[in-house]
């Protein structure tokens, strides 16, 4: 007689919102895995259509609470593509700016926040903080850094007001920047300590053979602007996305999807961006991921932590040299006229690459949009990655069994805010 | 003399997802008719931007929308002091690192406010869109009503 189990976790706690996954388990083999999210998406869609060009960039960052300025920016480089607009000099450097700050608020929560305490045994951040209360603190201090990059720049913190297309409302002086160059030179000092930190958690040995893909751009590590490659070969313009990227229905989730129309599923965020682009991260971030053990290509999922961490340190020395060169701009925006067109927007969000495609009209009515968030992007690879991790874990008790999982699953810092709203993971076993 | 305590409220949630517009709406209400003494701030729930929202602030309460199964429109009252606060209350927010973890994680660091309430109201609905349940739009007044209650005998209870 075959015997089944199913392991479920009802709620997944740890991500950004709520999820469900389901793993079943047959005569002691996987039989089955399914990340499940009940919501409809496109409401944004649908709400955006009829709205002003212009209106995009508030609109989309309301998605999320923790990566607004993914949205805006994608949203911001879509328009203005679609109006044949190019920022550059000190506008597109404080665009880069702004992005630092909430990748360094991103990274800080999930490493300190949300991931740290399954590396060292610990229910929760609370029970973490407990032991490691400095330790805590500096996370949270970290994140406050880039809390106050994103409030400066973005007029405030949640939800930032600041950006349009074209540039900003108003451009910062120089002065006005220098007291978040103080903050960051600390900050500075906090990720090299978060590298060595997280560097001594014990990994699982689980490395798979991925199809990574980021932006890259020949001169910097991505936020903005580049093309889309991946270590498979692939390398495109980002208005050739949909002709490369499909969006699947599947029966058991409200969510698509998203795959490389040829070979599949493909893994976006922090460990892509890292493996595509490792000689373009500041020097200090290439020599602390050495000194963490980390070569330019890393494979293992689980170490997306030390990943993170390498990032947070390139941002906060970005951050620095782009204060540090600042000089404000004559003009806070430039002139951008709506023009019938599609425009095509793709940035580095926190958790990997964000697609935005906005049709136009030529008094900038939006008549379409689609947006690809990062997280819908990585389900699969979270579902391959539970395929092969719950065979090696079969034996632990389900309580175990379900933890070594919502690990698994929180190495993608999945933002289900942004796929959708709840998604309850479900790990069940009779 | 007179010292008084400045009280800060803070309104949490989201205005696209129906009744977790709550807090946010109650928030706006109060700092269209509060006085000096009361400061009021709106965040979108996330826990570590609270922990900082809350510094250095003597008298803090929170308001927000939760989904704990109870009728649509009832209002709890939690003093932080006084009990541990139910996580599965809270789950609705946007960020698992939400309210209840924020408050807990604030007192495992041994950075709670002095004083420090959370009205808790009963949602409906969470879905995508804009606009509150009937039944959470008549506890508003009431919560509106109860904040000025707590707000005035704080005002006098600090006056030495």
């Amino acid at each position: 007689m075959s015997k089944t189990r199913t392991i479920k976790v009802d709620y997944l706690a740890r991500v950004e919102g709520e999820g469900a996954m389901w793993v079943k388990i047959k005569d002691g083999e996987v039989a089955d895995v399914k990340l499940k999210i009940f919501e409809p998406p496109r409401f944004f869609e649908a709400f955006l259509r009829g709205r002003n060009f212009t209106e995009a960039p508030d609109i989309t960052a309301r998605i999320c609470g923790i990566c607004p300025i993914a949205y805006q920016m994608s949203a911001i480089h879509a328009m203005e593509d679609a109006c044949g607009v190019r920022v550059d000099g000190p506008l597109r450097a404080l665009r880069r700016l702004i992005y630092c700050g909430e990748w360094i608020e991103s990274h800080s929560l999930h490493i300190y926040l949300l991931h740290a305490p399954d590396f060292l045994g610990y229910e929760s951040a609370i029970h973490m903080a407990k032991d490691f209360r400095d330790v805590v603190q500096r996370g949270l201090q970290l994140k406050k850094a880039g809390n106050e990059v994103v409030s400066l720049l973005g007029g405030r913190e949640i939800h930032p007001i600041n950006v349009r297309t074209g540039g900003f409302y108003r451009a910062p002086t120089k002065a006005d920047l220098m007291p978040l160059a103080e903050r960051l030179n600390w900050a500075r000092d906090a990720a090299l300590e978060t590298v060595r930190w997280v560097a001594q958690f014990p990994f699982p040995d689980f490395e798979q053979d991925y199809e990574f893909a980021a932006l890259s751009h020949p001169k910097e590590y991505p936020f903005n602007e580049g093309r889309i490659v991946s270590n498979k070969g692939l390398d495109i313009a980002v208005r050739e996305y949909d002709e490369h990227f499909a969006e699947e229905q599947v029966p058991y989730s409200n969510a698509l999807h998203s795959v490389l129309k040829i070979r599949g599923a493909y893994f976006v965020g922090p460990m892509a961006r890292y493996n595509l682009n490792f000689d373009k991260l500041a020097p200090l971030a290439q020599e602390a991921a050495r000194a963490a053990g980390l070569g330019p290509e890393c494979n293992n999922p689980f170490k997306s932590i030390i990943i993170r961490a390498v990032e947070v340190l390139h941002a906060c020395e970005e951050a620095l040299q782009i204060i540090d060169a600042y000089e404000a701009p004559e003009q806070s925006a430039v002139d951008v006229r709506p023009r019938t067109a599609i425009g095509y927007g793709c940035t580095e969000a926190p958790r990997g690459i964000l697609y935005h495609r906005y049709r136009i009209d030529e008094q900038g009515v939006i008549l379409d949009a689609k947006i690809v968030p990062p997280t819908s992007q990585n389900q699969k690879t979270i579902e391959n990655d539970l395929w092969k991790f719950v065979p090696k874990y079969l034996n632990l008790p389900v309580d175990q069994l379900a933890w070594q999982c919502e690990q698994a699953i929180r190495n993608y810092d999945p933002c289900i805010s942004c796929a959708t709203h709840f998604l309850k993971l479900k790990i069940e076993r009779d | 003399m007179t010292a008084h305590r400045q009280a800060l409220v803070i309104g949490l949630g989201n205005d696209y997802r129906g009744d977790d517009a709550i807090g946010r709406l109650v928030a706006r209400r109060l700092k269209a008719m509060a006085g000096d003494d009361v400061r009021v701030l709106e965040e979108n729930g996330e826990g570590a931007a609270l922990i900082e929202a809350w510094k250095g602030a003597d008298f803090v309460i929170l308001i927000d929308a939760i989904h704990s199964g109870g009728a649509a429109g009832t209002i709890h009252r939690f003093d932080a002091e006084a009990q541990p606060i139910p996580t599965s209350f809270f789950h609705y927010s946007t960020h698992a690192f939400s309210v209840a973890e924020a408050v807990e994680l604030a007192r495992a660091l041994n950075q709670l406010p002095t004083r420090l309430v959370i009205y808790g109201i009963e949602g409906k609905t969470f879905d995508s869109g804009v606009g509150l349940s009937p039944e959470v739009e008549a506890a508003a007044d009431e919560v509106l009503r109860s904040l000025k209650e707590e707000l005035c005998t704080n005002s006098r209870s600090s006056t030495i």
